[in-house]
């Protein structure tokens, strides 16, 4: 007699279990014209919105003066697991304590090589580089790749790295 | 109603009046013959469209919707696609075995179409044993499959086949045997044009009660797994025999298997609307004069795919909601539960029957 009641008790829970999935489904659908998720891409270039923490390809900043922060340390070429990262430099005498310091010639980037680790960007002290959301790279020839970040003529500026990082 | 009987019978006498009565009859099967195949593509056209949008809402997705307006054309698109491929078959395939087998998989369905009534006098084959004949011509289609994956020389498409086979020659018992049978003592024939005239009261669901709803319930699930649909799909199993008995397929041939698949689910889906849900029937409330006369005025047809749609809708609601079942806990749904349920339910349904207790 138990095992009557334990066969049909099981069928009926078998049963009501379906269907509570069922109901959840059929919320979905019920609901899914307004909530759909799917970004149609090239349509809505002008009103994508990225997570935060989303990593395209690396820039240095600049502000209106044409300065940038970098001064040219290498820490990022170092930390770099892959050497997409190059840093072209020289050595000039400091005008106003005539020390000898390193100054940026060229901030050679191979985006082909980089693997977006992030790992630049956390260690340089100055933070001159970063990750912006510009993610479409493609380009028809390799050697496009291949980028100088710091804008031509740019100039590394003590005031803007204090500006920008506060007394850290 | 409108009596399409009257419309075949002029075209009849309009052909009667141009040519002899043996070319008369050629004319006749070729028209048929042309307008079942038309049928048989749109529908596989449009199932296909429609099962992708309805699974990407489903998901919270779009779905296909970028050829033509709201993708409409996409299928029409995969056709011509699916008829350009190169038809590819592997080294030491069983050449004529595998060409034959999805014209077994593809006949089955197109037979059975036959029998279909989809309006008043709209029945190409009407015949006094149709709910026998579909039992008996929808085995065919298991051929087609075993031949499938024996011929096409690949370990993987040979289990899902024989997976097929035991799926379908288990499931069939319960859905013709008890679930059918059921409504069949009820209705008193097995004619499917009858069956849709003993429902003029209402539907048998709701008429034949508790035994009925039991068989509507046991027919819905058996359905599925007749036409190895999530989540009895592990002839295909993607993830563990690739596409299953026809992974060897390609081009028209894979379209065939594709095909029928979906057609197959309209027909499971055409059956219970016409024996469950009183098929190309309008629907009455009684006491309701004015609303029944409204009623009265949509077309057969059109009641017909109505209802017919909203049990594909339930189809591919299982299919989404459902995850896959392993062999054997299919075969244990199949003979320790739905078949005794079903056999006890035919008892009740007789019972039901002798003391008279139908609405």
């Amino acid at each position: 007699m138990n095992a009557i009641i334990n066969y049909f008790s099981e069928v009926i829970n078998g049963g009501i279990t379906l269907l509570k999935g069922m109901g959840i489904t059929g919320k979905h659908f019920v609901r899914a014209p307004k909530e759909i998720i799917t970004q149609q891409y090239p349509d809505n270039r002008d009103t994508l919105t990225f997570g935060d923490r989303f990593r395209a390809q690396l820039f240095m900043e600049h502000n209106e003066e044409n300065q940038n922060r970098c001064d040219a340390c290498q820490t990022c070429e170092t930390v770099c697991p892959n050497g997409s990262i190059e840093v072209v430099w020289h050595r000039e005498a400091d005008p106003e304590t005539g020390k000898k310091k390193k100054v940026l010639d060229k901030y050679v980037y191979h985006l082909g090589m980089c693997t977006f680790c992030n790992l630049c960007v956390l260690a340089c002290p100055t933070e001159a580089i970063k990750m912006n959301k510009e993610f479409e790279t493609a380009v028809y020839d390799r050697s496009e790749l291949t980028k100088v970040l710091n804008k031509p003529g740019s100039k590394f500026s003590q005031d803007y790295v204090d500006k920008t990082i506060g007394n850290k | 109603m409108y009596d399409f009987s009257k419309m075949t019978g002029a075209i009849h006498e309009w052909l009667s009046s141009l040519m002899p009565s043996v070319l008369v009859t050629t004319v006749e099967w070729i028209l048929i013959g042309v307008v079942f195949l038309a049928l048989f593509a749109i529908l596989g056209l449009v199932l296909v469209i429609l099962e992708r949008r309805i699974a990407g809402f489903f998901q919270f997705r779009l779905g296909p919707n970028r050829v033509g307006p709201q993708g409409m054309f996409q299928t029409v698109a995969d056709t011509v696609k699916l008829l350009l491929k190169e038809l590819v078959s592997t080294d030491k395939v069983d050449k004529f075995l595998y060409n034959v087998a999805p014209f077994f998989v593809i006949i089955a369905p197109l037979m059975i179409m036959a029998v279909i009534p989809y309006g008043l006098g709209l029945t190409a084959y009407d015949i006094n044993i149709g709910l026998f004949f579909v039992m008996a011509i929808s085995s065919i289609g298991v051929i087609g499959i075993l031949l499938a994956g024996w011929s096409s020389n690949n370990k993987y498409s040979l289990i899902g086949a024989m997976r097929s086979g035991a799926v379908i020659i288990s499931y069939e018992l319960s859905m013709g045997l008890s679930s059918l049978l059921a409504i069949v003592l009820l209705a008193g024939s097995l004619n499917l044009n009858d069956i849709v005239m003993s429902q003029e009261a209402g539907w048998w669901l709701f008429r034949g009660h508790i035994p009925a709803v039991i068989a509507f319930i046991i027919y819905i699930i058996t359905g599925t797994a007749e036409t190895n649909r999530v989540p009895f799909d592990l002839t295909e199993a993607e993830s563990e025999l690739g596409a299953g008995f026809h992974a060897e397929y390609s081009g028209i041939k894979f379209a065939f298997f594709f095909l029928s698949e979906f057609v197959n689910m309209f027909i499971i889906a055409a059956l219970a609307a016409t024996i469950f849900l009183g098929g190309w029937l309008p629907i009455h409330i009684p006491g309701w004069e004015g609303f029944n006369n409204i009623m009265d005025y949509i077309p057969g047809p059109i009641w017909f795919f109505l209802k017919t749609g909203a049990i594909i809708f339930l189809l591919m609601w299982f299919r989404w909601t459902f995850p896959r079942l392993r062999i054997d806990q299919i075969l244990t749904l199949e003979w320790k539960y739905l078949l005794p349920i079903s056999l006890l339910n035919l008892v009740l349904m007789a019972f039901v029957v002798m003391m008279g207790w139908v609405f």
